[in-house]
């Protein structure tokens, strides 16, 4: 099942809720749609399952034009954030509810139903349960209730809004992950919507990283976190960093700090806008020559990583670096301490010189040049 | 005793008992009191006499109609009333209140005039041969007139607290929407639709004012059980009326009673 999303756009009022969004969804991949509230992806998901219906644009699955497939006929599977279940039904009649309101003549008999309820509540590891009423499940029961629920129509499209939304932090990491198996074991399309950002990238195959109505970033988790594409995927996704620099003559000029690098060839000259992740800040004690002076604010002890915040009165603005844990505890890091600061790997967005945005097309990945005597030890 | 965090048990159970008490059981147990002057015998005399049988027989049977009309129809209109929004939406909203300010007198004298013969309704209805002032249909329009706002006003809130993903969820599994209303919205709604019914026919049971106006109250055709009461307290047959009394209480409790077994069944899914 491809599933081919080509220029869809849909407003609400004055609202762009999407904004000229295509994406295409290859058979069996797990895909998550990724951004703040009002990015879109839930009209997106909503759009999928057939309950809201784009003002342009086209969808399309192996060559049928969804479109004119109405929500009851589409046979994709959905689970919302909020379960939805059927209150005044028991489990076994929640999940048994699609195979029986179908026509007489796709209806499966009794016995039929009723094993293949069985069989779906073991494999979500409800069995025991059937006979039990909504209210009287946990919410990670409730779920799965709710997933059990939207497998039963055996659909080869399975949407999934917040699933984890409403749980606790434990729960949802264990359900995650068995989601995860489902969806290989039974071999089906995921698309799920989150706003956390956690849970897509260790989930999905694909993530898409949407912001006001638009795509900003499609990609594997890895090439999302390491190599954003846009300013909002930097500030939307892990920590970063935003220095504004100037290039000049092929050379990066950052406060007090000019840093040379090859990737900066051939870009006029102006202002740009540059990302760190903390990860990509050396240290060192000693005062090296390369690399801005800094002062020690604080550290941040949470669990295996120790996060840094760093004064640098060279940029006029407070940096954040890391260090593992362990580093942080043998360097007996204080407050108060002098550092110098190195950018191993920065991102760069020339700042287009009439609107003064970024601009995506220029973007450069920098690694400065450095001496060897003058390299901070510190990662 | 197991130690309660909410403050107040004692004085505010105490309070509620006196005042049940005071309002409630004691009128009641002074008719039960003055009914027991013509004993069993005297009461199963009294009550199967032919006129008493009869206005028995159409103030239950009418009341209970009605009470099936304004859930059907007190559906409808609570239904539209909260799912779509219209001009006069709220007008219409406030409307549905009026039978409850309305003086019983004087929505009787009101329905006599449009329904008797000469009336605006009455005279569309003579010539098919349909007569409704002064008959049992005038009875049950006039309860079917006092007892609407309850059915819409116990729905409204249940229909606004139902999630829209319910009905998204039933339909994308694949149910059609009239599916999706017998099966997933009205046993929602159902226990808030009892209580509708329950108070609606409670109502028409007990109402007088409005009634008596349109029936026309002739024996053994159109007179209501409360206008049997009147007519013996006018002749000064205490213990008589007090009889009916307790005859039209025993009922009205018995059939509230199912409803609530009905309800309670309604509601078994909900939390315990």
């Amino acid at each position: 099942m491809t599933l081919a999303i080509n220029r869809l756009s849909r407003r609400f009022a004055d609202f762009r809720a999407l904004d000229d969004v295509s994406l295409s969804i290859a058979p069996g991949e797990f895909i998550a749609l990724l951004g703040p509230s009002g990015s879109g992806k839930t009209t997106l998901l909503r759009i999928l399952a057939g309950l809201d219906f784009p003002d342009a644009g086209a969808l399309d699955q192996d060559g049928r034009d969804l479109l004119r497939v109405s929500a009851r006929d589409r046979g994709v599977g959905l689970v919302f954030q909020h379960y939805a279940l059927f209150r005044h039904m028991t489990v076994f009649e929640n999940v048994a509810f699609g195979l029986r309101v179908r026509k007489r003549a796709r209806r499966p008999s009794k016995a039929e139903i009723a094993d293949r309820v069985d069989k779906l509540l073991k494999r979500v590891q409800l069995d025991g349960m059937a006979q039990r009423y909504p209210s009287q499940l946990s919410g990670g029961q409730r779920q799965r209730v709710a997933l059990a629920r939207a497998l039963a129509i055996e659909p080869e499209l399975l949407l999934l809004d917040e699933p984890f939304g409403a749980l606790d932090a434990q729960v949802r990491v264990a359900l995650r992950r068995w989601l995860r198996h489902l969806h290989e074991e039974m071999g089906l399309t995921t698309v799920f919507v989150t706003h956390d950002q956690e849970e897509a990238l260790e989930l999905a195959d694909r993530v898409v990283v949407m912001n006001r109505g638009r795509i900003e970033q499609v990609g594997t988790p890895d090439e999302i976190y390491q190599q954003p594409a846009t300013p909002f995927v930097f500030e939307f996704i892990g920590k970063s960093n935003k220095v504004p620099v100037r290039i000049h003559g092929g050379r990066l000029q950052a406060g007090d700090q000019r840093f040379e690098a090859d990737a900066l060839e051939g870009l006029a000259d102006g202002s740009a806008v540059a990302y760190v992740r903390p990860e990509h800040l050396a240290l060192s004690t000693t005062p090296l020559e390369n690399g801005w002076k800094a002062t020690l604010r604080h550290v941040y002890l949470s669990g295996s990583v120790a996060h840094l915040e760093l004064e640098v009165p060279g940029l006029g603005q407070t940096l954040e670096a890391e260090l593992g844990g362990e580093e942080a505890q043998r360097r007996s890091l204080q407050s108060g301490m002098h550092v110098t600061v190195q950018p191993r790997h920065l991102t760069v967005f020339p700042l287009d010189g009439k609107s003064g945005e970024p601009d995506l097309a220029r973007r450069r990945v920098v690694h400065p040049r450095y001496g060897q005597a003058a390299l901070a030890r510190w990662r | 005793m197991a130690r309660r965090v909410l403050p107040g048990f004692g004085l505010s159970l105490g309070f509620v008992l006196t005042w049940l008490g005071l309002i409630v059981l004691l009128p009641l147990a002074a008719l039960a009191l003055k009914a027991s002057g013509i004993g069993f015998g005297g009461l199963w005399t009294m009550v199967t006499t032919p006129a008493v049988l009869a206005a028995l027989k159409l103030s239950f049977g009418a009341a209970v109609l009605s009470a099936v009309i304004n859930a059907i129809a007190g559906l409808l209109v609570a239904w539209v009333l909260v799912r779509y929004s219209f001009p006069g939406r709220r007008f219409f909203d406030a409307l549905v209140d009026l039978p409850f300010a309305l003086p019983t007198a004087v929505a009787g004298i009101a329905l006599t005039a449009l329904y008797a013969p000469k009336g605006w309704i009455g005279a569309l209805l003579a010539p098919l041969g349909i007569k409704v002032a002064f008959t049992p249909l005038g009875v049950l329009i006039a309860m079917v007139f006092v007892g609407f706002p309850f059915v819409v006003r116990t729905l409204q809130p249940v229909l606004e607290s139902l999630d829209r993903d319910i009905e998204e969820a039933a339909t994308s599994l694949g149910a059609s929407r009239w599916q999706t209303f017998t099966r997933v919205l009205f046993p929602l709604l159902l226990p808030a639709l009892l209580t509708g019914f329950a108070l609606a026919l409670a109502r028409a049971v007990g109402e007088y004012g409005s009634v008596i106006f349109i029936a026309g109250n002739i024996p053994m055709k159109s007179e209501i059980l409360p206008l049997v009461i009147v007519k013996q307290l006018e002749q000064f047959k205490y213990a008589d009326a007090a009889a009916v009394g307790i005859v039209m209480l025993a009922l009205s409790f018995l059939l509230l009673l199912a409803i609530s077994l009905l309800q309670r069944w309604s509601r078994r899914w909900a939390e315990r």
